[in-house]
């Protein structure tokens, strides 16, 4: 038996309903929300400005300080506020997903501050959360030489499926777990991958295809996060009658 | 359905222009090609033009034969230059630029300012202008506001001088923070708008390159109306004859007014 129709009815190379929202905290100097269906990322960014404490600084280029985290309402069984050594681990990742196309030599001594929180998750929430990092990051005007995308790929019983859910996630036949979680993030530009994770096992030609249709995906998510960046300025050309 | 049918001439208009051009040669083909027009949003990284006949200026970047934007806004074209106006984002310091700052810390060789920019601003005290007679840390407190033009920039440096005309320490009035970007806006061409707003409302206003913005009116609902006036530019900012729109509101605002009053 293998897994022959998705749970909810997908195409195998479809994405969920994916749905962007600019400048949703509008104390931040660039925000924006990101969802892949049911999982719900808001991002943040803060600066350049200058970095404190001092001994952090580095005098060559900004620093870009990723905080990921989920909330604790955003799972069914509470999460544990603060800090974790999962959430630390994948502020680090998403950080060294998209440093390869900011421009920070712009400003040394700087720190840029992502502040990414999951407000919602059903799985892919790391892609969630770079999608909606990298809007933040263009909204705040980071000088940057693409808009970075990201998509979960998932091995589920021998099958390529795109943007996997938490129930994918947990797939099993005959008590085996056969799921296999691999977030992949492109600069769709020159198609430079600058993530590429494994969570479970997989076939070294299996991962060539996992990339491609990772590859495919993510160019179709771009495509989504352009068409948001510019219809945030059409919202700042035409605003609605506000008086009274 | 005009738009389409419009839209679909202009394809076909196209497709006749480039048909000769690519019959003519091969170094026709290499000459530039123009992907964007003026005002037209581009986010980073995409292509605004191809072809090594445009150079890059603020907000691009040349790459190989492709001068591509690495922020987001509007593109513009000055001669061969190409350049992205940003529509958001913190306000980057240039030199000559007057800015309003706030006094953060006041050191024995000077005043240590906040500009709204990446880095913390100095003004040293030989470039301090206050009344003869008077100390430095006597003058000025920490939280005052002062005018004051960027002197130089040197990396993350930022020296200010108070050495010109109408660079003072602001005293009264109040002081708001609008989007940097929209600066301009604010100004208006030849300073326009601020100018129409100064007379309609008979306040005193300086706006900071950096977005901070001092008003001083002879009552607080002057100095409010000019407030309401400027926010009303920076949330309009891109509406045609903006100025004649600004003006008919204050006009309305100060009928308004007399009406309340009467």
């Amino acid at each position: 038996m293998t897994y022959e129709k998705r749970y909810d009815g997908r195409d195998f190379d479809e994405t969920r309903k994916v749905e962007i929202k600019m400048g949703v905290i509008p104390r931040a100097n660039g925000s924006a929300m990101f969802s892949f269906g049911n999982t719900k990322a808001i991002a943040a960014v803060y600066g350049p400005r200058l970095m404190h404490p001092q001994h952090l600084q580095n005098p060559e280029k900004a620093v870009l300080r990723c905080s990921y985290d989920m909330l604790s309402f955003s799972v069914t069984e509470r999460k544990k506020p603060g800090p974790s050594r999962r959430s630390s681990e994948i502020s680090h990742v998403i950080m060294n997903a998209l440093t390869p196309v900011l421009q920070l030599e712009n400003f040394p001594n700087a720190v840029i501050d992502l502040e990414i929180e999951i407000i919602q998750a059903d799985a892919s929430t790391r892609c969630a959360g770079i999608n909606a990092a990298a809007l933040a990051l263009a909204h705040a005007g980071i000088p940057m030489t693409d808009l970075i995308s990201a998509v979960s790929v998932g091995n589920i019983g021998n099958k390529i499926c795109i943007d996997i859910t938490k129930e994918e996630e947990d797939y099993e036949e005959d008590g085996e777990k056969l799921a296999t979680d691999i977030p992949v993030a492109f600069a769709p530009r020159k198609n430079r991958l600058t993530l590429l994770q494994l969570d479970g096992k997989v076939k070294p030609e299996v991962l060539k295809k996992v990339i491609e249709a990772g590859n495919k995906a993510c160019m179709k998510i771009n495509e989504a996060q352009k068409k948001a960046l510019r219809d945030l300025k059409m919202e700042t050309e035409l605003p609605e009658e506000e008086e009274k | 359905m005009e738009a389409k049918k419009e839209a679909e001439e202009n394809e076909e208009m196209k497709k006749t222009e480039k048909k000769p051009k690519k019959g003519e040669s091969k170094k026709e083909e290499k000459s530039e090609k123009i992907l964007k027009i003026p005002r037209d949003i581009v986010v980073p990284g995409e292509v605004i033009v191809s072809g090594e006949d445009y150079l890059p200026s603020d907000g691009t970047m040349r790459e190989s034969m492709n001068i591509i934007a690495t922020r987001f806004g509007l593109v513009e074209f000055i001669g061969r230059l190409v350049k992205v106006i940003p529509l958001s984002g913190v306000y980057i310091p240039r030199r000559g630029n007057t800015v309003i700052g706030k006094v953060i810390d006041i050191t024995y060789n000077g005043l240590r300012l906040d500009i709204g920019a990446p880095y913390e601003a100095f003004l040293p005290m030989k470039e301090c202008f206050f009344p003869h007679g008077r100390e430095l840390e006597e003058y000025f407190n920490i939280g005052d506001m002062i005018i004051v033009k960027i002197f130089s920039i040197r990396r993350g440096d930022i020296n200010l001088t108070m050495r010109d005309r109408g660079l003072n320490k602001l005293e009264g009035g109040m002081t708001i923070t609008v989007n940097p970007n929209k600066v301009p806006r604010v100004i208006g061409k030849e300073g326009s708008m601020v100018n129409m707003i100064k007379q309609e409302t008979g306040c005193l206003i300086v706006v900071g390159q950096n977005g901070i913005i001092w008003i001083r009116g002879e009552n607080i609902d002057a100095e409010l109306l000019a407030k309401e006036a400027i926010l009303l530019i920076t949330s309009k900012s891109h509406i045609e004859g903006l100025t004649d729109f600004v003006q008919d509101f204050l006009e309305k605002a100060k009928k308004g007014k007399e009406k309340l009053i009467k």
